[in-house]
């Protein structure tokens, strides 16, 4: 949990003569909680940025509520940001910080519980006043009853010392208030020794218009640095060395972000315009925010008067020879579950992006959850499969996309990409793909232009033998004019059927046509080193989406303790990968952790009768790594006895 | 007529969209646009009620769209669900029959990313008014370059005789046996109260009257809305004869031609005045000062006029409208879409390298 190397490395001496030690950590936590008017995740982001620009490997996990302004000082309030960087490579966001800062009494209350004892708690005294107390209920000063006795508590009146600072900025007091993220941001980067230009030129770039605030925040970032500096409070400060990374070019990115590049690239590497159907919904609005700026790249992005409108538009795009596309979260995917069937039986490509949050309904808009699986597997009327694959990290976002292009291409067909709040909003290093390495799916389009039928029709439900596909040929294509629409259709003609045999012959064809998508799918890709003893793994661990990073940890913790587990970690859903029936059975035991009540445990249930044991947990938040080793432990340490038994 | 469609910057040159329409045209010679009203109809037997009013509506589509002088490949025909939106399945273009209320929004998705298409939607009452009517107001307001037919029967046909938004208050039918509550809609009231550039009404049965209010909305740059009554003569049959009937018919209609003084009725016994609060009023054309009576001007940029005309007929249909309501200029969305992408790609053109890299990255070394 905590640094493994603490001895100091050097010190050095402050202008006032104090001498300061600096101690290498190999990882830290720290969690940043304010108000939500406080700009945690502002400053959360520029610190995130530093670390990455400074080489460390990081993963984040912004945590914020629904309401944009909650009232001020009370705990519904509260948001926070967590970072976790190392000179390693990590998978989490870590399951507790080592470091806390909380910017009132509210944001105290609400994450003084995640601090383990010992760990460092930073709070701007300032705030402490008998009005924020009393809003959170507490009966007494926290900071002078000695209940935080158990921390490392580092009382800093951050909210006067930004004020002291600003005074000759010309800003009145409100104004100079709202800086003290940055001299809180300041004063971190002090501590753990990050690079400063970054966050000045983010504020000059940010405030060009308003010269005044941004050389405000700018001072006030510096005052915290150099209180870091000079000030007897923090006697220490905290070296952790870039992380060894492959070489080559490396960005920060989100999983928005990474979805949206995907998205784009997939349009240039398929020579066709980007159609983006999207109506606003937290928290996949972002990727409506950042394709609408890649216009150049002949990416069209319409805000539509609904869910429904922006899927049907997407179909509208696709119909006409465009890449639909439309995202959505939470409610948003069950509105358009009957567009996405009428794309089943069009069988037009079109991506649905669903960023998933906690449901039911309105559920926990803020709020990670991976609960949209089964509705994603079947939620529309009829027989209406559908190809459904997620991605694991934010930075996968970016591959996830571009297959689920591919698959939507290739095969004619809407395909559901399940992110969640989790990967959307989380950041970690990534390294910048050559072009001439991503896909190439110009072979995936090719738009009909002469008939294919015996006598010179065109027949649009005539299939390519080997994907099932259906042929696309897009209006304004001379001799192809055909009608579809989502009455059943005849065979090779697509007339209109109510055959009964057709039908049955139709509903089993777009099944085989979804089912054969297997084939274009590499091997299951398993994590299974041997043990210590050269023993071989009795449990695998078998995910989806974003629990990959908390399962990952998990797992390298149960490896650290001597014992061995298998990884597995599912891209595709739907179809699964054709060997993965036999690959469950090889273990005596299968765990699958999710963040719903065990949904892909039913789907592999049902599939292979393997007898999966889920581990579920829907808190809105990621699982911790500690959690689940203790999980995996438990099962393994159970196999290993019944082994045992067996043998005697 | 025959100029062929716009060909607008698709956003992406040498995309494959331009190359299968280039590689068809050459398999089959030019873009054929000299055409007659049996090239535009299909091998599908048509399936409507005997004596439907849609019979009549779709021989008027067939003989007056080869007029255009638009390739059947560049015309595209989208529909909800209902009797009516049966209709691409007929007509010898690009067609989707889709979901019931969501044909505007998929038209604008088509018509957006291909401004080079003649896109044309085909609903009713039902499937426009009650479950689609969200994407009809905001496809209109947003002028996406479209044109509408409402086939417009005041009832559910398809589902077998239920009230619909345009029944009028108190019908009896099968799912109001004591009498319909609700207040209906004037499907022209709504589209220009939806600021709709292009706002018509015929009836199925004149084709000359039809046909000229449909060249007019198709001529039309911008989202045109032409409702056009038709008898359901299965579930509502006589719906409109108070407008059809030879007698009544001219005393209750309206006729609106541009430029032309408002008078109807036998002799022209009736006109249309303007009345108190920026409303019209029908008069008695012998009793009003020939300057009293409203020239009727379709251009007119504010839509008060429109709307008040439109207003002028009750539920029952007395003193209806009929023509074009409101014709006027207003940049499209498609057009305005395709514009945004030439000047982003103008000011900085596409590099996929440098999205992806973005604008903070560092390098670690071998």
């Amino acid at each position: 949990m905590t640094a493994t190397d603490r001895s100091p490395v050097a010190t050095s001496s402050a202008p006032g003569g104090f001498v300061k030690s600096v101690v290498e950590l190999d990882r830290v936590v720290i969690r940043l909680a304010g108000d939500s008017g406080d700009g945690m995740q502002l400053t959360g982001n520029r610190f995130t940025s530093e670390t990455a620009s400074f080489g460390n490997d990081l993963s984040t996990l912004p945590n914020f509520p629904a309401e944009i302004r909650a009232p001020t000082g009370t705990l519904p309030g509260v948001s926070s940001f967590q970072l976790h960087f190392a000179d390693h490579d990590i998978m989490t966001p870590g399951d507790a910080p080592d470091v806390l800062v909380a910017m009132n009494p509210a944001a105290l209350k609400a994450n003084l519980v995640d601090l383990p004892g010992g760990g460092l708690l930073i709070v701007d005294a300032d705030q402490f006043t008998p009005r924020n107390l009393a809003k959170v209920g507490y009966a007494t000063n926290p900071l002078e009853d000695g209940s935080l006795e158990s921390w490392q508590t580092v009382s800093v009146p951050l909210t006067s010392m930004t004020l002291d600072a600003l005074a000759d900025s010309g800003l009145g007091k409100k104004e100079s208030e709202r800086s003290k993220n940055m001299f809180t941001l300041g004063l971190l980067s002090w501590m753990y020794h990050r690079p400063t230009e970054g966050t000045i030129r983010f504020l000059e770039r940010t405030f060009r218009r308003k010269p005044e605030i941004a050389a405000a925040n700018i001072a006030a970032f510096r005052a915290g640095y150099n209180y870091g500096e000079t000030t007897e409070a923090f006697a220490v400060s905290y070296e952790i060395k870039p992380a060894p990374m492959a070489p080559g070019r490396y960005r920060n990115i989100s999983g928005n972000q990474a979805l949206s590049l995907g998205l784009v690239a997939a349009g240039q590497r398929s020579g066709l315009p980007i159609f983006l159907g999207a109506y606003p919904i937290t928290p996949a609005s972002d990727i409506l925010h950042e394709l609408s700026k890649h216009k150049a790249f002949g990416v069209r992005t319409f805000q539509a008067e609904d869910e429904i409108a922006g899927v049907a538009a997407a179909i509208g795009a696709s119909f006409g020879g465009a890449l639909g596309i439309t995202t959505t979260s939470g409610p948003g995917i069950s509105l358009k579950s009957e567009a996405i069937g009428l794309a089943v039986m069009t069988e037009l490509p079109l991506v649905v992006i669903d960023v998933q949050r906690g449901g039911p309904s309105t559920g926990l808009p803020t709020k990670t959850e991976q609960s949209d699986l089964l509705q994603a597997m079947f939620g529309r009327n009829g027989e209406a499969p559908l190809p459904v694959i997620a991605p694991r990290s934010p930075g996968d976002c970016f591959d996830a996309a571009i297959e689920a292009c591919r698959i939507a291409l290739t095969y004619r067909t809407p395909v559901i990409l399940l992110s969640d709040g989790y990967l959307a909003n989380g950041a970690e290093p990534w390294p910048v793909p050559a072009i001439d390495a991503l896909p190439d799916l110009t072979r995936a389009v090719r738009f009909a232009t002469e008939p294919n039928g015996e006598d010179g029709e065109f027949l649009p439900y005539l299939r390519d033998p080997e994907t099932l596909a259906r042929p696309w040929a897009i209006p304004g294509t001379a001799g192809m004019q055909h009608r579809i629409g989502g009455l059943e259709k005849a065979d090779k003609t697509g007339n209109i059927s109510y055959d009964a045999a057709n039908h049955d012959f139709m509903v089993r064809t777009r099944q085989a046509k979804i089912d054969g998508i297997a084939a274009s799918l590499p091997p299951t890709e398993v994590d299974d080193p041997e043990g210590p003893d050269g023993e071989k793994a009795r449990v695998a661990v078998i995910g989806w989406g974003s629990t990959y990073g908390p399962i990952g940890a998990a797992c390298r913790r149960i490896r650290a303790s001597g014992r061995s587990v298998a990884q597995i970690h599912l891209r595709h859903l739907n179809p699964m990968p054709a060997d993965l029936g036999d690959i469950l059975r090889r273990y005596d035991r299968v765990v699958c952790p999710e963040m719903n009540l065990g949904q892909l445990a039913m789907l592999l249930r049902a599939k292979y009768l393997v007898d999966v044991e889920s581990h579920t947990q829907v808190r809105g938040l990621p699982f911790r790594a500690s959690e689940l080793a203790a999980v995996l432990q438990e099962t393994i340490d159970r196999a290993a006895a019944r082994g045992n038994g067996e043998l005697q | 007529m025959t100029t062929a469609p716009h060909r607008h910057d698709l956003g992406m040159p040498g995309s494959p969209i331009d190359a299968a329409i280039a590689a068809s045209v050459v398999t089959q010679g030019e873009k054929q646009t000299a055409l007659k009203a049996k090239d535009m109809k299909t091998d599908q037997e048509v399936r409507w009620c005997p004596g439907c009013g849609d019979y009549v509506i779709l021989n008027a589509v067939q003989s007056f769209l080869p007029s255009l002088g638009i390739a059947r490949e560049d015309m595209v025909i989208v529909s909800g669900i209902g009797c009516s939106s049966r209709f691409p399945y007929y007509m010898n273009t690009y067609g989707m029959h889709s979901i019931h209320g969501r044909a505007p929004a998929i038209a604008t998705g088509l018509a957006a990313s291909r401004p080079d298409l003649s896109v044309w939607v085909v609903t009713g009452d039902g499937d426009a008014l009650s479950i689609g009517g969200n994407h009809l107001i905001h496809t209109l307001r947003r002028n996406v370059n479209l044109t509408i037919l409402l086939f417009n029967n005041r009832i559910y046909g398809l589902t077998k005789g239920q009230y619909s938004p345009t029944s009028e208050v108190g019908k009896v039918t099968k799912s109001t046996p004591m009498g319909s509550l609700d207040h209906p809609f004037n499907p022209v009231s709504l589209a220009i109260g939806a600021d709709a550039t292009f706002v018509g009404r015929a009836m199925d049965s004149d084709r000359k009257g039809l046909t000229d209010v449909l060249r007019q909305a198709a001529e039309h740059q911008g989202t045109s809305l032409v409702e056009i009554y038709q008898n359901c003569n299965i579930f509502n049959d006589g719906a409109f004869d108070l407008l059809k009937d030879p007698t009544t018919g001219p005393m209750w209609s309206i006729p609106l031609v541009h430029g032309e003084p408002l008078v109807f009725g036998p002799d022209g016994a009736s006109c249309v005045v303007r009345d108190e609060f920026g409303g019209l009023r029908i008069a008695e054309t012998n009793q009003v000062d020939a300057s009293e009576i409203v020239v009727h001007d379709a251009h007119r940029q504010d839509p008060s006029y429109a709307f008040a005309l439109s207003r002028l007929s009750s539920q029952d249909l007395r003193y209806t409208p009929m023509g074009v309501f409101r014709s006027v200029q207003k940049p499209t969305y498609d057009a305005m879409m395709a514009e945004q992408l030439h000047v982003a790609a103008t000011q900085q053109p596409a590099d996929l390298d440098a999205l992806l890299a973005g604008s903070d990255t560092w390098t670690v070394k071998a």
